[in-house]
């Protein structure tokens, strides 16, 4: 019945509609916006919401051909079977590229949507711009999706049964990945509309700086989230042990995280400072540029990755024509209009402004030499014809340098006040995090290998302490201790976000020194026989057959033991898909949150009655996702407050208040 | 503080980072760098011991011995062939559950005294169809296929590709079954 209504060709018609519509939706408010007519620069919400619907319609006729195992769509048929389980079928949507395009564009339009539903605050002419310019954007992805990757091709013959997914994709963790990752990347949409339209409109200011923070928080939080997200399904799915890999598609998703970590510091000066003006248009220009570069070029081929898709060099050409409309336009604009933008308040070397401006040149640093151990192997194969590539080591030698000083200045910087600091209350505050850090760096010494473990584990505490130094000299833990919970109560949400965010950032590098310990070991076993990796004693007790919905498995089931206690049973397996011909691992983890046992069932030997296995020991391992998680509910949190969700531009009024916390009344009392 | 004193640091404090970056980016590419070769190839070139190498090719169908270190762990010795030579590849460790025999692998790692690669990492993660732009192109060159007249030769016809000699295999043969995983006989 649904599937009547909502017919692939319904979905074709309303994409093609969505995209006339943000035709409409680019051109009219512009037009409204150049020539001061209000009726058309209001026109801008009618078509972002009429824009939005018609792509809902769209993904609900792709996610109803899938459902219903309408095998005569060629999208369904090559990525869906009649075995799949259902919650599969649905995600599955995403999980290729047509479908992903879609998924693509249907949040870039919710963005759209976002802006004419939460932004009425705005002034008119700046919201018709920054949602023409989203419209603008829009089109020309529709544009993409209806002409080179369309999700609602027929198939004819229909096949009786679809090819099913690739079953690497059948998990939980990777089907809401995609969603979670492509709400960050095109989050940022929104911040490079508002840079647009300031170029537009010749001017930035607070008001600028604090409509464009919190959807630069909010894209970045779902990046951050999604980032964990695909590290931590490449740890338990691939099974290789590792979080990382450095693989061309991570680092397309890292280098708009980079970016966006820095717009968004540099968001606060603009706000509170109106300084960083012209800087700040183009870092969310960049942030953009770098979302969609990570987003499509792996698509295109350029990029030769794991992950891609399968490519097509139309689709190539596409997407690099409207990377360099979209990219190339945006800076021809800043190069044109960035000198009309005013320079703002001065400040000190030594200030909160000071240390934000050390974050970003930090933050760039390592996004540009991610960026260049990205793309100079797709250059010297073009240029030169020489294949290379560039592995783990190449960035090691060179972001890991430079995230040290990144992360010795994040404890300082919101303990600085804005405009001119002092040393001596500095130090005075980053007394404790300071000597933690220093027994740290002791304890470190003694107990871990390597050097860059150490320092690690001495940087991540430093950073800890110090965001909890910055809420208890915010909230004066020295007065009276009945009042705290209130006083912390009323510390501004995005002062407790900002301070969550870092504190998970010290967690995540506490994970990743914590990894670096990590144990294993690779052996072929049979039942019965115990294996010693890291301490603790493993027991493969044998190997059973299992069967799946569309799978049949071969699970190990394997005791571990400290000194004599059983400590766990883990069950890892392999399972084979027939409908692809494929066998995947699947890894079994035992967590206690200080440490992961991981284990891997690799091949059998029946003629010997053996099996492979590899067995890890991964200390700290969930650190390094629950620090990131942290990250994204400190952008939460940040998001939460009040100013924010009054949404009223108030500058003087909240400045004044801002200035009045305990910390500074305390820094300006020395 | 004047506007001309904060310019001044400003842009001293970018020329700084990306200074440190830019020197920090050379002196690892120097050494950093990972060539992708064919068998034939590396062999010519004999790079240095220790420099990391990716080797891309066919592997030889009936050339995959599996045995065990003393210590239990799992050693798989194959050869990678690109039509022309053929390089023996030793990797203790699992194989990936893509692997076959008569399939096209890349594997990173470097080349031991013996000639032989040593591997730290097997990659073989493609469907049937797919080969790794790299291996496609290393074929390509050596004149083995041509993807304008269909799909890659068949996976017994590299056995009679390559002048390496066929050693014994007591097992079945993974290419002669497609899609039974190598390993399991």
């Amino acid at each position: 019945m649904l599937s009547a209504i909502l017919s692939p060709e319904l979905g074709r018609f309303a994409l093609a509609l969505s995209c006339c519509l943000a035709s409409m939706q680019f051109a009219l408010p512009l037009l409204g916006a150049a020539r001061r007519r209000p009726g058309l620069m209001r026109s801008a919400s009618g078509f972002a919401a009429a824009q939005l619907l018609a792509l809902v319609v769209a993904f609900a006729c792709l996610v109803v051909a899938a459902a219903t195992d309408d095998f005569s769509v060629a999208n369904v048929a090559e990525n869906s079977a009649v075995l799949k389980p259902m919650l599969y079928k649905i995600t599955g949507v995403w999980g290729n590229h047509e479908g992903s395009t879609l998924l693509w564009c249907l949040i870039l339009a919710a963005c759209g949507g976002a802006v004419a539903a939460f932004g009425r605050g705005l002034p008119d002419a700046l919201r018709a711009r920054v949602i023409a310019v989203l419209g603008g954007t829009a089109a020309g992805f529709e544009l993409f999706c209806l002409f080179t990757s369309d999700p609602f091709d027929r198939a004819w013959p229909a096949p009786p049964d679809g090819q099913g997914m690739n079953p690497l994709l059948q998990d939980p963790g990777l089907a809401f990945h995609p969603p979670i990752l492509y709400a960050g990347y095109v989050g940022f949409a929104v911040p490079f509309a508002f840079a647009v339209a300031a170029l537009l409109e010749g001017r930035v200011d607070a008001a600028w700086g604090r409509w464009v923070r919190p959807w630069t928080v909010a894209a970045w939080s779902f990046l951050s989230a999604g980032i964990a997200l695909g590290s931590w399904w490449s740890y338990y799915v691939l099974g290789w042990g590792g979080y990382w890999f450095w693989d061309p598609v991570e680092n397309a998703s890292l280098l708009p995280w980079l970016c966006g970590t820095a717009l968004l510091h540099s968001a606060i000066v603009v706000e509170k400072r109106e300084a960083l003006k012209i800087w700040t248009v183009l870092l969310a220009i960049a942030t953009f540029s770098l979302s969609l570069s990570g987003t499509f070029l792996v698509r295109s081929g350029i990029l030769n990755s794991v992950h891609s898709f399968a490519n097509d060099p139309a689709r190539g050409v596409f997407i690099l024509m409207l990377l360099a409309l979209v990219i190339g336009g945006s800076l021809a604009l800043f190069a044109w209009r960035a000198p009309v933008l005013a320079a703002g308040g001065l400040f000190a070397p030594f200030s909160r402004e000071g240390s934000l401006v050390l974050n970003n040149v930090l933050l760039c640093s390592v996004a540009a030499v991610v960026l260049t151990g990205t793309m100079y192997p797709p250059f010297m194969s073009l240029l030169r014809g020489q294949a290379i590539s560039v592995g783990a080591p190449f960035f090691n030698e060179t972001a890991v340098p430079l995230a040290v000083p990144l992360l010795a200045a994040m404890a300082a910087g919101p303990l600085l006040p804005w405009k001119r600091a002092r040393m001596r209350p500095l130090l005075r505050r980053l007394r404790v995090p300071g000597a933690l850090a220093a027994a740290v760096l002791a304890l470190g010494a003694w107990g871990l290998q390597g050097v860059m473990p150490v320092l690690a584990a001495a940087l991540g505490v430093w950073v800890i302490c110090g965001a909890v130094a910055d809420i208890a000299g915010r909230v004066g833990w020295r007065r009276d201790p009945r009042t705290l919970p209130r006083r912390l109560r009323l510390l501004p949400r995005a002062a407790l976000g900002a301070a969550l965010a870092h504190a998970g950032a010290g967690v995540s590098v506490l994970g990743l020194a914590g990894m670096s310990q990590a144990s294993h070991r690779i052996v072929e076993a049979r039942p019965g026989d115990s294996i010693t990796v890291g301490g603790d004693r493993w027991v493969l007790r044998g190997v059973a057959d299992v069967a799946g919905p569309n799978y049949d498995a071969r699970v190990a089931t394997l005791d571990v033991y400290r000194g004599h206690r059983l400590v766990a049973v883990l069950h890892p397996s392999r399972r084979h898909f027939p409908a692809q011909d494929q066998t995947t691992g699947e890894v079994a983890i035992h967590t206690n949150l200080i440490s992961d046992l991981y284990a891997v069932l690799g091949d059998e030997h029946p003629e010997r009655g053996t099996v492979v296995l590899r067995l890890h020991r991964n200390p700290l391992a969930p650190w390094i996702w629950l620090g990131a998680l942290l990250m994204a509910l400190g952008g939460a949190l940040s998001l939460s407050d009040r100013r924010i969700r009054v949404g009223a531009p108030t500058p003087a009024r909240s400045r004044s208040r801002e200035l009045r916390t305990p910390a500074l009344e305390a820094a300006a009392a020395e | 503080m004047t506007r001309k004193s904060r310019r001044l640091w400003l842009v001293g404090a970018c020329a700084l980072g990306l200074g440190s970056a830019t020197t920090l980016a050379l002196a690892a590419f120097r050494q950093d760098i990972v060539f992708f070769m064919a068998p034939s190839q590396l062999l010519a070139a004999e790079p240095a011991a220790g420099r990391t190498i990716r080797l891309g090719g066919m592997v030889v169908a009936g050339s995959l011995h599996e045995e065990h270190a003393p210590d239990g762990t799992p050693i798989a010795r194959f050869a990678v062939t690109d039509g022309q030579k053929a390089i023996t590849v030793r990797y203790a460790g699992i194989l990936p559950d893509l692997f076959r025999e008569g399939q096209s692998v890349v594997a990173l790692g470097s080349l031991a005294a013996d000639r032989s690669f040593r591997a730290s990492e097997v990659l073989a993660k493609h469907d049937e169809t797919y080969m790794p732009k790299d291996v496609a192109d290393a074929l390509r060159r050596s004149g083995k296929w041509d993807p304008r007249f269909g799909p890659p030769p068949s996976a017994a016809s590299w056995n009679n590709m390559t002048a390496a000699a066929r050693p014994a295999t007591d097992r079945p043969v993974a290419a002669d079954a497609p899609g039974a995983p190598a390993g399991r006989s």
